[in-house]
């Protein structure tokens, strides 16, 4: 469970977030939605742990745990992961040593041992098949060459390996064709349930279509400004944020 | 991904500012008096029981030398050295003539046990170490033991130090020394001729492939003292060896001086490959102490298909003025030149490589990958040549620089010139630095920043780690971590 009460953040000076609150259930799967410049990416980098965010006032609490002092690394052990908008190249690192290294790198975190290398390749192996991943794919340096649907199908691959508790989709659906994104939420789709949870942040309901929400938050001047069931998303496609926006800075 | 675990426990064991093999060993020493004279080059020939010949070879190296300006053309800075100030010679006692391991000074011996190096031949073949290395083991001035001669010596293999070598292999020394790095070379390759202390001889006779790794440890203990090691390899006709060197100093307050010259001779169809992995204390992190290390570094493929291969781990001295070099001189010869260089601190490195291709279809290749942290500087200079009668030379250049915050700097320096229309040159060059997206992006898997830092480098300079013989990988690997310590904010 993810609880956020009263987060005021500033980014080079800049208020983004202005007393954001927000609890998503075990096993809820939530959407934010709002338009460009309302904060939905800066929450999910505060949430990750990303540096340069400061964090004025407010807690985020994972499992009950502050998470606001722990490292990126503390956090993703603790079972949050976030898909990136756009997944960063890491060039010379084949994709399988870097998938390793993460797996045990939070294995350690948590005090258990490391999985032994055949094991691992056979979960690695049997995940990518669901993502149309090659063996190919696997081998070359992290994200380096890949498309932007490759790219988005290794963030679910890495989702799928290291079973979060809590993820966080930062707008997936950027870059994607119809069937890409078809294939990377059928991926999200099959992490479902479990107490897993997800926060769902995205400008559209095309994506919401394939990854159907419990629950829908509408984000404006970085705060949850409205809250509702799956038509409120509907609704907000058919008129717009405007609603939400009057008075906004552009 | 072991390596990597294990270099970033390793990491985390050490202190910030802690070079890992700064330790003093105490240990009486034989020194020749404070400063360089042709009495002092007279003291040290004669305390290597050296023939006429050499004393004079020495002695107008010396003469030159007095006539010689210090090369100021490379990106470095540092205080002008007073060479009175050095001492020249220095063995710790009772090292005189060689020696078998039972007679080492167990002081020296507990040395090189702290430094990782295997003396013991006994450990070694009770199957301890998987793979057998034979050591030659310098102290200061001289070598205190080398290991597995007799081995080596049943398959014609000379692996000894050159003093040794000096006197029981004069035809070959006089054949050789000095026909690559020529006395007159430079003003410190002429200085390393004056006063050249210790280092190793190998000969490996026509058609044999060495039964093992060579390789030769240097060590600089004793303060105010220069080491200036002199290595001389020749590969006869189809043979073959791959040889090691290490290297590690104290650290102390004041810079010391490092400057040697290696020379290497490849006949026809015989490959030699030189991998280093230089670590000479770098420093404090304020830029105080550390070595001075200016070096000669030459192979020549005399012999028609012959090759020489250069691959060096540079992490280590406050200043590194480093170029090992191939002139390729027999038809259809090959070299190439490995490099990963690291700078961190104060440290400032200027180090690439000459290609000079002089025979028909000789080929080279250049992969340099140069890593700068702290507030050091970076430069590849590297020099590609081909003679009017180099038909179909061939060379490619790969010249990659990382940098790692924003106070240090990258240079990359090519010199191409080629007098031959059929010449075929390639020259690519990238600069890069660790971005905090990057970082970010491993630290949200689960990498906390020192790992996700060792493994973004080590995907850096992966195409290098592969041409070092499988225990110096590791061990470079390690060396890569440590040196970027601290590196990341």
């Amino acid at each position: 469970m993810l609880e956020i009460e009263n987060l005021h953040v500033r980014v080079a000076g800049k208020k983004i977030l202005d007393g954001l609150n927000l609890t998503v259930e075990d096993g809820q799967v939530a959407a934010i939605m709002g338009p460009n410049g309302s904060g939905k990416s800066t929450l999910s980098y505060v949430v990750a742990g990303r540096a340069d965010y400061e964090v004025e006032q407010g807690s985020i609490k994972l499992d009950g745990a502050d998470i606001l002092e722990m490292s990126p690394a503390e956090r993703a052990a603790r079972g949050l992961f976030l898909v990136f908008q756009y997944p960063l190249e890491i060039p010379g690192v084949a994709t399988m040593t870097f998938l390793k290294a993460a797996l045990n790198a939070q294995r350690k975190a948590r005090g258990e041992a490391e999985l032994p290398t055949l094991e691992f390749m056979k979960q690695v192996r049997a995940a990518a098949a669901k993502l149309n991943i090659s063996q190919d794919m696997l081998k070359r340096p992290v994200n380096v060459g890949f498309s932007g649907g490759e790219k988005k199908r290794m963030e679910v691959l890495q989702m799928a390996l290291l079973e979060p508790r809590f993820a966080i989709l930062d707008e997936m659906d950027s870059g994607l064709d119809i069937d890409a994104l078809k294939t990377c939420a059928e991926g999200v789709n099959a992490l479902r349930g479990e107490g897993r949870s997800l926060l769902v942040i995205t400008h559209y309901q095309r994506l919401l279509n394939f990854i159907p929400p419990d629950v829908v938050h509408v984000m404006s001047r970085g705060k949850i400004v409205r809250s509702g069931g799956p038509d409120l998303a509907l609704a907000l496609e058919a008129t717009g944020y405007a609603d939400y926006t009057e008075g906004a800075a552009a | 991904m072991a390596a990597v675990q294990q270099t970033v426990d390793t990491v985390k064991t050490l202190d910030v500012d802690a070079y890992k093999y700064g330790f003093t060993t105490e240990i009486e020493s034989d020194k020749a008096p404070k400063g360089l004279n042709e009495d002092t080059v007279r003291f040290i020939s004669a305390r290597k029981r050296e023939p006429d010949w050499l004393t004079q070879w020495r002695l107008d190296a010396y003469r030159r030398w007095e006539t010689m300006a210090e090369p100021r053309w490379a990106r470095v800075d540092y205080p002008k050295i007073n060479y009175q100030d050095l001492y020249y010679y220095s063995a710790p006692k009772g090292t005189a003539g060689p020696k078998t391991l039972a007679e080492v000074d167990p002081e020296l011996l507990r040395t090189y046990e702290k430094l990782g190096i295997p003396l013991s031949e006994q450990e070694i073949l009770a199957g301890v170490q998987e793979r057998r290395v034979a050591v030659d083991a310098v102290f200061d001035s001289v070598s205190v033991v080398t290991t597995f001669k007799e081995e080596l010596g049943k398959a014609g293999v000379i692996f000894c130090p050159i003093s040794e070598a000096v006197r029981a292999y004069p035809e070959l020394v006089r054949k050789y020394l000095g026909s690559v790095v020529p006395v007159t070379d430079n003003y410190f390759a002429t200085l390393n001729s004056a006063v050249f202390s210790d280092g190793s001889f190998v000969y490996i006779p026509p058609g044999v492939r060495c039964p093992m790794e060579l390789s030769t440890y240097f060590r600089i203990n004793e303060q105010n003292t220069g080491q200036f090691e002199r290595t001389l390899i020749i590969a006869d006709a189809g043979s073959y060896v791959s040889y090691l060197e290490g290297c590690t100093a104290p650290k102390r307050d004041e810079n010391q001086l490092h400057a040697a010259v290696v020379e290497l001779i490849a006949l026809e169809d015989a490959e030699i490959k030189y991998s280093t992995v230089q670590n000479w204390y770098p420093g404090d992190s304020e830029g105080r102490g550390g070595i001075y290390n200016f070096v000669t570094k030459r192979g020549d493929c005399r012999g028609a298909r012959s090759k020489i291969s250069w691959t060096q781990v540079e992490t280590g001295s406050a200043i590194t003025w480093k170029y090992p070099s191939c002139i390729l001189r027999g038809d259809h010869s090959r070299g190439e030149f490995y490099s990963i260089a690291i700078s961190n601190g104060h440290q400032q490195v200027d180090s690439g490589t000459k290609m000079l291709h002089l025979g028909k279809n000789t080929s080279s290749r250049i992969i340099s990958k140069g890593i700068s942290a702290g507030q050091s500087q970076n430069t590849y200079r590297g020099q590609v040549f081909a003679h009017r009668k180099a038909q179909n030379a061939r060379n490619f250049t790969n010249c990659d620089s990382l940098l790692i915050g924003d106070q240090c700097g990258a240079h990359t320096v090519p010199y191409i010139e080629a007098k031959n229309s059929t010449a075929q040159f390639e020259h690519e060059a990238t600069t890069s630095k660790i971005s905090d997206d990057q970082l970010f992006y491993c630290m949200q898997r689960g990498l906390e920043a020192e790992e996700a830092t060792a493994l973004i480098v080590n995907g850096f300079v992966r195409d290098v780690l592969q041409q070092l013989p499988m225990e110096f990988a590791v061990e470079a690997q390690k060396l890569i971590a440590i040196s970027l310590e601290g590196s990341v904010g």
